[in-house]
This record gives C-alpha cells, sequence and structure tokens, in this order.
C-alpha cells in the first residue's frame, strides 16, 4: 500500500511536471504578446523592450520555464502581469467560491442521478424506466450554458425565486450548482441503474426476498448500499470534469471563482495568471484521479492495487 | 489463411448490427434528427427564406426590437434584424462540419496512437501511454479556450484545437482493445506462421478495432458538437457573421430576458444534435459489442 501510494505520487508529481512544462511551451510560442497588452497601444519600442526585459522574457525558453519552476516548488507562482497581485493571492482569494460551486455540483448530481437510477432499476423494462434513460441521455448532451441560461430564465426572470447572479447566500447557489450537476446526473443516473440491477439479481437479495422482508427494506437496506459503493469511486473523477464547466457555469451566473479568474486572464494574455489556474486544476484532475484508484479496492477488497 | 477468423469477421458482424440497429426506436430517432439537420444544412442555400448575412429593413420594430417567432420570420429575427432560420440552416453547417472534421482528426490521431502504443509496447509505447497520462491531466477545455482564444480563430482553426484536446479518450480506449487483441490466439497463430508486423496490423487487428471506433467516432461527435458550441459561445469560436449555433447564442444572450428565443432555439438545436448522436453511438455500442449488452 505504502509503496503503492509513493509510485504513484511521484507519478503524478512527474505528470504535473509535464503538463507545467507544456503548457510553458504553449504560452511561449503562442503569437499573442503579454507585453504589448501591459504597454498599451500607445507605447514606444523602448518603452515595450524595458517592459520586456524586466519582466525577463527576453530570455531564451529554458531560462524563463527553469526560473517559473523553481518559484513553482516554494510556492511562488510569480506576479499577474495586469493586477500586479501575486498570482497565489489571487487564485487563493478565488478557490474558495469555486470549491463551493463544485460541492454543490457533486451533491446536485448524486442526488438527482442516484434517485433516478434506483427508480429506473425497481422499474426496470417498464415504461417509467425508458423515460428516465432518454432523460438521462438528455442530461447528458445538454450544452451547460443553455441549461444555465433556461434555468436563469425561469426560475430567476420568470418565477423571480432566485438571485439572476451573483455569490453569497445559499439562494445564490442553488442554481449554478444545479448547472454543473445535470450533466453528470445523467452519467449517475445510467451507472447506478445498471449497478442496482446486477445487485438485484444477486442471490443474497432473493435469500432476503424469500424471509419475507419487505419491499423497501430489501431495496434500502440490503440492495442499495452494495450498488452505490463502487459508484462513489466516480466522484474523484467527477473533478476533472467539473474544472471546465466551471469556466462556464461561472461566466453564466457571474460566480467569482478561478473559471472567471482564468477567463478573464486569457482574455488579457495574462500568463502567470493562466499557468498558475491551469496546474492548480490539473493537481485537482491528477489528485482526483489518484483519490479514485485508492477507494476502488478499500470499497470492492477484489479488486487489488499494482 | 486469412479466412481463418472467418466466423468473427468484422464484416459479417456489422451487417447484422446494422439490422438490429433498424430495430432500435431510439436509434432511429436519433438518425431522424442527424438526417432532417444534415437535409437542412446541405439545402440550406434552397430552403433559406434569407442570405444569412442580410440585415433586413422589416426584421426590426419600430423601436429596434428583434422580431419574435411567426409571420414572415418563422424563428423570428436577431438583434441585427437577420433571419433566425436562416441563420439556424447556415449554422447547421457550422456544427457538422466541425463535428466531423474535429471528431475524424481526433479518431485518426488517438487511433494512431493507442495502436502503435498498444502493439509497439516497449519504450515507443511507454512513452505514447505516458504522454496520454499527461494529456489526461490537461484541464481540457481551458486548453481548448486558451488556444482558441490566441488564435483569432477560423473555421478550421477551431476543429483543429478540439481535435488536440479531444483524441485521448480514443487512444485510451484503442489501446486497450490493441493490448487484449494482441494477446489472442489467431494473432499467435498468424505471427508462428511467419506473417509480417504490417500484415497482422492491417489484416487482423485494424478490422478487429472497426467496431469500437465506429461507436467512439459516433459519440464523439456529440462531444464535438457541445465543445463547438460552448467555445462559440464564449465568443472564442467560430467568430461572427459566420453563423455557428453557439455563436448565434454569444450575440444575443445579454438581451435573452426580452427575447428568449435567440438563445432558446439555438440551445435546443444544439441539444438535439448531440443527443441524435449520443443515441444512435449507444445503439451502435449495444449491437456491435455483445459483451457491453445485458442491462436491458
Amino acid at each position: 500500500m505504502l509503496g503503492y501510494l509513493t509510485r504513484r505520487l511521484v507519478q503524478s508529481a512527474l505528470i504535473l511536471l509535464g503538463v507545467s512544462f507544456i503548457t510553458f511551451l504553449l504560452l511561449y510560442v503562442l503569437p499573442a504578446d503579454p507585453v504589448r497588452q501591459i504597454a498599451g497601444r500607445s507605447a514606444t519600442a523602448q518603452t515595450v523592450e524595458n517592459i520586456r526585459h524586466q519582466l525577463g522574457l527576453d530570455q531564451p525558453l529554458l531560462v524563463q520555464y527553469w526560473r517559473y519552476l523553481s518559484g513553482l516548488v516554494q510556492g511562488d507562482m510569480g506576479r499577474s502581469y495586469l493586477q500586479k497581485t501575486e498570482v497565489a493571492t489571487l487564485i487563493a482569494s478565488r478557490l474558495p467560491a469555486t470549491l463551493l460551486l463544485m460541492l454543490g455540483g457533486i451533491v446536485c448530481e448524486l442526488l438527482i442521478g442516484l434517485t433516478l437510477g434506483v427508480v429506473a432499476a425497481v422499474f426496470r423494462g417498464r415504461p417509467l424506466d425508458q423515460g428516465l434513460m432518454v432523460t438521462s441521455f438528455v442530461a447528458v448532451s445538454a450544452p451547460q450554458f443553455v441549461v444555465g441560461l433556461l434555468l436563469l430564465y425561469l426560475f430567476a426572470v420568470q418565477l423571480g425565486w432566485f438571485p439572476i447572479g451573483g455569490y453569497g447566500t445559499f439562494a445564490h447557489l442553488v442554481l449554478p450548482a444545479i448547472t454543473l450537476g445535470i450533466m453528470g446526473s445523467g452519467w449517475y443516473s445510467r451507472m447506478m441503474r445498471s449497478s442496482m440491477v446486477d445487485v438485484l439479481r444477486q442471490d443474497y437479495i432473493r435469500t432476503a426476498r424469500a424471509k419475507g422482508l419487505t419491499r423497501r427494506r430489501i431495496l434500502l437496506r440490503h440492495a442499495l448500499p452494495n450498488a452505490i459503493l463502487p459508484i462513489i469511486a466516480m466522484i474523484g473523477i467527477d473533478i476533472g470534469i467539473f474544472m471546465g464547466g466551471i469556466v462556464v457555469v461561472e461566466s453564466v451566473f457571474g460566480w467569482p471563482g478561478i473559471g472567471q479568474l482564468a477567463w478573464q486572464a486569457i482574455q488579457r494574455v495574462d500568463i502567470p495568471v493562466i499557468m498558475g489556474v491551469t496546474m492548480v486544476s490539473a493537481t485537482a484532475i491528477v489528485l482526483g484521479n489518484l483519490l479514485a484508484d485508492l477507494i476502488t479496492p478499500m470499497i470492492d477488497p477484489r479488486i487489488k492495487l499494482r | 489463411m486469412a479466412d481463418v477468423a472467418d466466423l468473427s469477421s468484422p464484416r459479417a458482424a456489422t451487417a447484422g448490427a446494422l439490422r438490429r440497429l433498424m430495430r432500435r426506436k431510439l436509434a432511429l430517432l436519433g438518425l431522424a434528427i442527424i438526417v432532417i439537420v444534415v437535409g437542412g444544412a446541405v439545402l440550406a442555400p434552397w430552403i433559406a427564406p434569407f442570405e444569412p448575412d442580410e440585415q433586413l429593413f422589416d426584421g426590426l420594430t419600430l423601436y429596434g426590437e428583434p422580431m419574435p417567432p411567426g409571420g414572415a420570420f418563422l424563428m423570428g429575427t436577431d438583434l441585427l434584424g437577420r433571419d433566425l432560420f436562416t441563420r439556424m440552416l447556415y449554422g447547421a453547417r457550422t456544427s457538422l462540419v466541425i463535428g466531423v472534421v474535429a471528431n475524424g482528426v481526433a479518431l485518426v490521431i488517438g487511433t494512431l496512437v493507442g495502436v502503435l502504443a498498444g502493439f509497439l509496447r516497449g519504450w515507443v509505447g511507454a512513452v505514447l501511454m505516458r504522454f496520454t497520462d499527461l494529456m489526461m491531466a490537461f484541464p481540457a477545455l481551458l486548453l481548448a479556450i486558451c488556444l482558441a482564444a490566441v488564435f483569432q480563430p477560423s473555421l478550421w482553426i477551431v476543429a483543429m484545437v478540439i481535435a488536440l484536446v479531444n483524441w485521448v479518450q480514443t487512444a485510451r480506449v484503442v489501446y486497450t482493445e490493441t493490448t487484449s487483441l494482441s494477446e489472442r490466439e489467431f494473432i499467435a497463430a498468424e505471427k508462428t506462421l511467419g506473417a509480417s508486423s504490417a500484415r497482422i496490423l492491417f489484416r487482423h487487428i485494424l478490422p478487429h478495432l472497426v467496431p469500437t471506433l465506429i461507436v467512439w467516432g459516433t459519440l464523439g461527435i456529440s462531444v464535438t458538437v457541445l465543445l463547438e458550441a460552448t467555445l462559440s459561445f464564449l465568443g472564442v469560436g467560430v467568430q461572427p457573421p459566420t453563423p455557428s449555433w453557439g455563436n448565434i447564442i454569444f450575440e444575443n444572450q445579454t438581451y435573452f430576458q426580452a427575447a428568449p428565443w435567440l438563445v432558446f432555439i439555438p440551445g435546443a438545436a444544439i441539444l438535439l444534435l448531440a443527443l441524435a448522436f449520443n443515441l444512435v453511438g449507444d445503439a451502435l455500442r449495444d449491437v456491435l459489442d455483445p459483451t457491453q449488452r445485458g442491462n436491458d
């Protein structure tokens, strides 16, 4: 176990090193010039060169990368070109909002997805089951920004139940969390259905039925815990999928998280911020996958770590 | 000698699968949607009532507001007084071209990487798969936005950006399939008979990958369509005035409380097209891959 963990952590660190290099390389070769953005349109060639020199952007790629990397391992992500603030500070100030949104998204997708999956499994083969499975396909195929705008239009503009956007109270969280979670709820309902169908076929369920237990008790106490276990491990993988979704959801709802930060940074070619957000996202994805792999054998002892 | 494996010949399996596919109602619904969208896109110049960029004189109300659906404008008009139905038809071209091209390129890259890694093993395979792991850790949408934002995207650049982000899943699936195929008896038999690597690869491994590629190719179009719409919605995808379902929403979203049709008609179209490819892809998986069956 400890050996496995060490090996996986080293692997994860190498992956993150690779991600940092590729992102750095991409931002280096891209035709957008951050110095022009900082200096403004009317700057003289001399000013532009001065800024370039100040930021060290006239150095060769590998020198620049080495400087960035040695800062990064000490927790220094550099300064934003345009806001003159530490990138780490910027990200730290935005991260709580994003984590809250992701937590909301996970709760929504599990609540909706697992419930629908269980109902579909119980009514297997009947019209309700087929209807729910079509619904799950619709959920998976719905573009997040359309879902977000639709929820905004119905529940904020027309009905006035929720605020139109922003951040602060629980009411602000509801619509963005549902928007983020709806795609995942489609996947979870399909996985939960097939997991539940498998469990309901097992001998011990037949035994429970033969003992004369109520349907409700068999479902909730005997089948559900076993059916839910393999699905819990998937939550780690969701983190990666959410990392893309937050850019869209935060933009639709004006949610002040790192998705918005990244989006603004990209538009202004603020390279240190783009690098910072990419590294934080990649770390979250790698840790999420690691978590999923670690949880699986705890849930199902038949699976061994290698 | 090549006919030894004919009992499980991929071609015969595919023909049978097509018949089974036709019996599935949801798959037929998906196919119907695809046919309608493709038809609309191909016939756009003939069935569109106006030009896509034409700012119509009576396309705005006296107060300069867009016209709601009905009357001369089947789906209403947009903020510039252009006919939405016409733009939807031309927008279908964008979605389909990007869906097919981007997904095709991603499929080719993914297959190449997966087959090479699975067939060659050794250090080439190891390097390729580690690179794939690395790509998995990239926040894909962030990467796509970043690339698209910097390149002043044309239709083809958007397609390439999407392809560069989307080949990873295919590579992993193809890799797993190729490694398990390489260990099967009929491949071992071919090797014993002295068949060259190229022969094994092209005559035996690639044909057996066809069902997988058909399934992933179909499901992948749905992912591509959604990604293109998302990029265009953020304003870094296909650029106006070329209509795309995503950038129609991007152009009009500030006004969506007063003119919701400008957001929800293209939104519904994106959903339906993605849904159609998902339905067909899922049905294909059921009929082409017997191991996936049994959940019904």
